[in-house]
This record gives structure tokens, sequence and C-alpha cells, in this order.
């Protein structure tokens, strides 16, 4: 059985950093998966068959953890003894809210006028300011300015957030 | 395709003869039985050579007739000869709205569906179970013996109910079930495995009645399903539909009788079935009400159903966006299912996808052959080449929170088996009790969901409110199952759960069936039972013996001497007549092995991380 005591790096054994190698990611996924896999062990006994589910599954979820940025961010934060969402302090920046509230009504209107190259351009922008702000937080991270860091990812997650939901507006238009 | 050879648990060299292992297409239309023989997948055909078993079950003067038998008595007799019974499965009365194609006598009330037939009531589950019996018995009957081990597949897109019958139905037919495999998947696999691709393809699945499109990637052995989607309500009976339709319509006569409806629908089939080689088809059917000759051209039939090609490519569009492709990044697109054969489905994928599609495999067989492929690499007869197969959920999975809204829990496409779990806290002061609402879709509110289950957690103890933290777990296994979980966190204290599957059925009901088709049956159910209790005290026996030698040093002398003894155990008891002894033996056989299993994964593990690959072809 692995170890579920490991965190999600140690499992695939990457180094404990934000900027993850995702060619070694994946293979140390494959790999894990081929020996813990439940059909790897469909003719083996109930215990193992147990076993295996377990395995599985947790490897699934620390992958798709360390693929997601956001996630990956918050698990090295929690690593480093700092909650993203505190029971305090859960503001974001207001010129930052003042901009993603502008961009979301943007998106509504261009949706009312079914104006798809708008859309378009605004999904690409909060996914441009997503890109940078990953940045910002792997510097951060990599600098252990946990402060920063934290404040960073809330963003992060927010702008990532708009985009699917833009996006997901966008996609309505194109199969209308 | 290149693929690797592992070093891995239990591959020791086998020593015994193969296991009996089949994969099954249950299909809306048509059903099919394969297995693996001599490393070559076949499909299992009946005594006249036919390989398909048409899914018509009908409840005779003399018992169950199944298959073409069936399916010639169903104008005749149609409320006691069910057709298309899979649409039925997981589904409630309310589902089916005032759809008046059915000629059946549904039985009013909420949750599973009921038929009223000459032979009682029957779930869809009981008439999918008699499909898959007559399946099992034409392989027994070909294997020489009794099935170890069978791959059943399912729609990529059908929900957890609709998942969760089709396991019923096999548990009510008597088949031991490895693994529910979504169907494109298991298409995949022959086609990958056939023609040694390497890349990203789509699978483009119409059935009889069930429509999925799937991305996978293929490469270096790995199959991974990277999104699903389509619509479990769609399929070729929706063309025979509009061919029906228009036929009436042309011919102007009242609303038909069943048994006419029947008449003309199976006209209407022959008539789209005609049009796949021809330019037009004639639709002649004389009923009680008048008659019908109609001619049906190409053109008109492609015009009648164009809305219906047209639904297809919405869960297209969806299922790339949800990979994050285009359709310029797909190598190569897969057709399954007999409802491709039509030309203007055939126009539509290459259009959108700019390349002919690939038609090099039957599509009514090749479902049947994947999962056999697989059910024989999951019974344990491995030869040569090895792979994995990575699939993922196809519907979110979720609860329902305060305003009747779906919290996901699991989203839609999450690569299978997956564990989530989240934490919810209490409404009101010193509230004791919770009931939660399981509910799978995409939509936000619940009501547009799918119900699955609803449970109570109870024994909280009273806090104020927003204090208790209850952890509410969804595990999905690899048959894309769901099971739930609730716990309160802060006090420890053992809560009860109570479910309540809303559209299948319970452990008892599923117990009364099986008792009940003993009773039926004419062979004795005890030795039924007997014979499935050694084909499991031999399956352990295996495993356990396999594992042994492959690992002899995990073990200290102790815990060798327990497996050692409750594998004598199993051996001794394997060809007497005491059932209940013989599943207790096995039960603690595999009580004594559990600790073994666990330290042969860790080394396994070790080893696939320490790149150990005993072989590496990669």
């Amino acid at each position: 059985m692995i170890d579920f005591s490991q965190n999600h790096f140690e499992l695939f054994g990457l180094p404990l950093r934000y900027r993850i190698d995702a060619v070694a990611l994946e293979r140390a996924y494959r790999e894990l998966q081929t020996s813990v896999h439940p059909d790897r062990h469909a003719a083996g006994s109930d215990a193992e068959k147990r076993l295996a589910l377990q395995a599985s599954s947790r490897v699934n979820e620390a992958y798709r953890a360390l693929r997601d940025p956001v996630a990956r961010a918050t698990h090295l934060l929690e690593l480093r003894g700092v909650a993203v969402d505190a029971e305090t302090d859960n503001r974001l920046p207001v010129d930052f809210l003042t901009r993603q509230l502008e961009r979301r009504e943007a998106a509504d209107e261009a949706l009312d006028a079914h104006d798809d190259a708008a859309l378009a351009r605004i999904v690409r922008e909060v996914r441009d300011d997503a890109s940078a702000t990953e940045v910002e937080v792997a510097r951060a991270l990599d600098e252990n300015d946990l402060e920063a860091a934290r404040s960073r990812v809330r963003q992060l997650r927010f702008l990532v957030k708009l985009a699917e939901d833009v996006d997901a507006l966008h996609a309505a238009e194109i199969d209308r | 395709m290149t693929l690797f050879q592992i070093s891995e648990p239990g591959a020791s060299p086998l020593p015994h003869a193969p296991k009996r292992a089949i994969g099954i297409d249950l299909g809306t239309t048509n059903s099919l039985v394969a297995t693996v023989r001599k490393g070559l997948a076949v499909v299992l055909p009946d005594t006249e050579g036919r390989p398909l078993v048409p899914s018509v079950v009908r409840y005779g003067e003399d018992g169950v007739v199944v298959g073409y038998d069936a399916q010639a008595c169903a104008i005749r007799d149609p409320s006691n000869t069910i057709v298309s019974v899979k649409r039925l499965m997981g589904r409630g009365l309310n589902d089916l709205g005032d759809d008046r194609r059915y000629p059946y006598r549904f039985v009013e009330g909420e949750g599973v569906i009921r038929l009223a037939t000459r032979d009682g009531v029957k779930t869809p589950m009981e008439i999918s179970a008699e499909i898959l019996k007559a399946l099992r018995l034409r392989a027994e009957t070909a294997l020489g013996g009794a099935i170890d081990g069978a791959v059943v597949t399912v729609p990529a897109y059908f929900d957890d109910a609709q998942r969760q019958a089709t396991k019923d139905a096999a548990k009510l037919a008597n088949l031991p079930v490895l693994r529910l495999l979504n169907e494109p998947t298991a298409a995949a696999i022959a086609y990958g495995l056939d023609n040694a691709s390497e890349g990203t393809y789509a699978v483009f699945d119409l059935g009889g009645g069930t429509f999925d499109i799937s991305i996978l990637r293929l490469s270096r052995g790995v199959f991974e399903v990277l999104a699903t989607n389509g619509d479990s309500a769609l399929g070729g009976d929706d063309f025979d539909h509009r061919v029906f339709c228009w036929a009436l319509e042309q011919a102007k006569l009242p609303p038909l009788s069943a048994a006419d409806a029947r008449k003309l629908m199976t006209s209407a089939r022959d008539a789209k079935e005609m049009l796949t080689g021809h330019d037009a088809a004639r639709i002649a059917a004389v009923l009680s009400v008048g008659e019908i000759d109609a001619m049906l051209t190409s053109h008109t039939f492609t015009e009648i159903t164009e809305t219906l090609v047209r639904k297809t490519l919405g869960p297209v569009k969806r299922a790339l966006r949800d990979a994050r492709l285009t359709p310029a990044d797909i190598n190569g697109v897969v057709l399954v299912g007999g409802a491709t054969r039509m030309p203007q489905i055939r126009r539509a994928v290459a259009e959108f996808f700019g390349q002919p599609p690939l038609t090099n495999l039957n599509p009514d067989e090749v479902v049947a052959i994947g999962a056999a492929v697989q059910a024989n690499k999951l019974i344990g007869n491995r030869e040569g080449d090895d792979w994995l197969l990575l699939d993922v959920i196809p519907l979110s999975l979720g609860i329902e929170t305060m305003g009747g809204l779906a919290e996901k829990i699991v989203p839609r496409n999450s690569t299978i088996p997956i564990t989530r779990a989240q934490e919810f806290t209490t409404f009101k002061d010193g509230q004791t009790a919770m009931s939660l609402h399981v509910v799978q879709g995409e939509r936000e509110k619940v009501a547009d969901c799918r119900s699955l289950a609803r449970f109570e957690l109870r024994g909280i103890p009273p806090m104020t409110a927003g204090a208790a933290r209850i952890r509410v777990a969804f595990e999905v296994d690899a048959d894309g199952l769901l099971s739930v979980s609730a716990r309160e966190e802060t006090s420890g204290i053992e809560s009860s759960i109570v479910v309540k599957p809303s559209y299948g059925l319970t452990d008892a009901e599923i117990a009364r069936m099986l008792q009940e088709s003993f009773a039926h049956a004419a062979d004795d159910a005890r030795a039924r039972a007997l014979a499935e209790a050694r084909v499991e005290a031999d399956r352990i026996v295996f495993a356990t013996e396999s594992a042994l030698a492959a690992d002899p040093d995990l073990l200290d002398d102790r815990t060798r001497d327990a497996i050692d003894r409750a594998v004598a155990d199993v051996r001794r008891l394997r060809d007497g007549d005491d059932r209940a002894a013989l599943a207790k033996a096995v039960e603690a056989l595999n009580e004594a092995t559990a600790g073994f299993a666990a330290s042969r994964m860790d080394r396994g593990v070790a080893r696939a991380l320490a790149g150990k690959r005993v072989d590496a072809l990669g």
C-alpha cells in the first residue's frame, strides 16, 4: 500500500516546490497507477481490492491537485502551516475586486449583445491575468513570503473561477 | 503500440488453465457476448451462427423467451414482449413523460419502473437479467463450464442509478461481474490494441437507445479518457420513431393500437436499415385501422432526422471543451454502434472533425470485443502486452444544500476511482439529525439534477447552529459507482445512515428476487450457490498461491502458517456440500491475507517508483 501520510509531492517523489516537472509528474503517476489501480487487483482478495481502491483514489486525488495551480499552491501553503481560507481576513483588495466586477458586467453585456468576440476577449484577458498572478504565486512561495503567497493564491482562485464562468457563457453562446 | 512490461504483484507465470472470462455488451437493441480464445477475442454465436441476441424478452405462456424467438412475438403480444428495456434502467415513470412509445402496462408508483406482465410485475433489472442469463448460458455452453468473471459494458453517459441497475441485473442473473466498463472505452481498447494506435481519439458511439462521445488519449500502453459526454436517451430507436411518425402522417391514420404500433415500428426500422445502402425504401404495413404504403427517400429521411443528428453534436462540442481540445487535435474518430451506419451520421461526423471516420471494426461487435479483452486481463489470463485503463465519471456528483442548490463534490470527468469529502454544518440550534440528498448532474438547481439517494444522519449531539462538523465522503469506485458516508466529526459519536435509493432496488428486494428466480428456475438453487462458492474458493486459493509464490519473503513464519492453514481449510471444504462452511473458510482466508496484500502493494509501489521495470520496451 502507498503511505497515506505522505504529502502530494512525496507521493510522486517530486521536490517540494511550486514549479513542477510535468513530465516527471505524469511518469510517476502512471507508474503508481500501474501498480495500485483496481484493474491490477481485480482477481485478488477482497482486502486487496479494497486497498487498491483506496490507494488508486489517493493517487488520482494527489495528481489532480498537483496539476491544478490553485490546489497545488494551497497544498504547499498548508504544508507550511498557512490556511488559504482563514477564519479572519478573507478580503480581496478593493481595486482587484472592482476590476473583476467590471469584467463580469462587460461579459453580461456582451452576452446580451450576442457579441462572441467580446466574450472571447474577456476570457483571454482574465486568463492572462491569471497567468501573471501564477508567476507571482510561484515567486512568493519560492521566497517563502507566505502572506504574499496566500493573498495571490486567493486572487488566482478568483480569476480562474471568473475565467471559467465567462468561458461557460461563451460556450453557451456558441452552442446557441 | 509500444507497451511496457512491468514486474507486478501476482504476475507469476500461470500454472493453471485459463479462467473463463467473458465480455458482455448489453445493448438497447442487441446484446453480445465475447471471449478471448488463444489470444484472440471472438464473439460467441448461437447454434445457428448468429452473433447477436436481440435484447427482447417475452414472458410467454410457457415461460421466458429471449432473443430472436421473443422478437418474433413482439407484434403478436406487445405488452408481454419487452424491447429496449435498457431505456428504462435506473429510471422512474416520471422520466418517461408522456412518451406513448411504450406498449407496456406500467404499474403506477414512485421509484423504480414496474411492468405488469403475464409472469407478474417485473422491474427493468429483472428483465435485463433475463438477457444476461441467456448470454451467460451461451458462454457456459461454448466455454464448457461456469463463468469465472464478466465485464459488462454500460454507456459512458449512464448515471449512477443506471449503472447500479445494470450491476443489480447482473447479480440477478448470477453473473460474477469483474467490472462495469464504459462502451466507448471498450471500443477504444479493441480499436487501439488492434491498430497499435497512439494519439488522441474520439469515440462516437450511437447505439439503439444511447449516445456517447469519449475523447481518449492512447500513449505508451495507457488508455486515458480525457472527457466524456452524451445523451442516455438518444439512439437509433429515435430515428425509427421519426420514420414511424412520418409514415403515420403520410397515411393520415388515427392513433394506433399497441400491436399496430409495433408492426409499423418494425417496418420503420427496416426502411431505416434499407436506406443505408439505397436511395429509397418502401414502408408497407397492413394495420387494423387501414393500410400504409409509402416511399421514403434518403433525402426525406435525412430531413426528418436532422434535429436528431444535430443533437449528437452538442455533447461532442462539450466533451472537446472539457478536454480542452479542438476538432483539429483529434487524430482519429472511431464509429461505434449500429446507428453509425446511417450515412447522414457519417457525413455529420466527417464534416465536424474534418476527416473521414474510422470504420474498420464491426461497429456492432467492437464493444463486446473490448469488454472480453478487459475481462481476460482482469481475471488474470494475461498474455504478452500490458496496458492500463484510466476512465472518468461522466456527470458531477453533489449534495443538496440550502435553497435547493446542488453543491458539487466530485466534478464530471474526474478520473476514477476517486474519494472526495466535504464538510457541512447544522442550520438550527440543537439540531440532532440532518437529511442529505445526493444528486448527479451539471445544473445548479437540485430539481434539474438526478436524485440518486436520500440519507439521514442521526445522533448529532445538540450544538449551536454551525458548530457541528458533518463530513460527507463520496467514494466512486472503478465501476463508476458511488457510495456515500457521513460522520459528525466533533463528537466522534457513531451516527446511523439510512439509504433509500431513489430509482434502485434495496438489498432486500434483490435478495427476494433472487430467491424467486431460484424457485422458478429448473436447476437447483442450492447447487448453483454451491457451485458459485466453489468458483470463489478456487479464485482466492489461486490468488493466494500466486502471491505466496511471488513474494514469500514478505511473511513471517506465524503469518505464513496462518495463511497456509486457511488455504488448507478452503481446500478441504471445496469439494464438500456445506456451502456456508466453505463461504466462512473463504472469508477467513481473506482476513488472513489482508496484511500480506498490503505489504505486497507496498512492494509494488516501491518497485514502480524505483523505476525497476523488468523489461522496459517503451
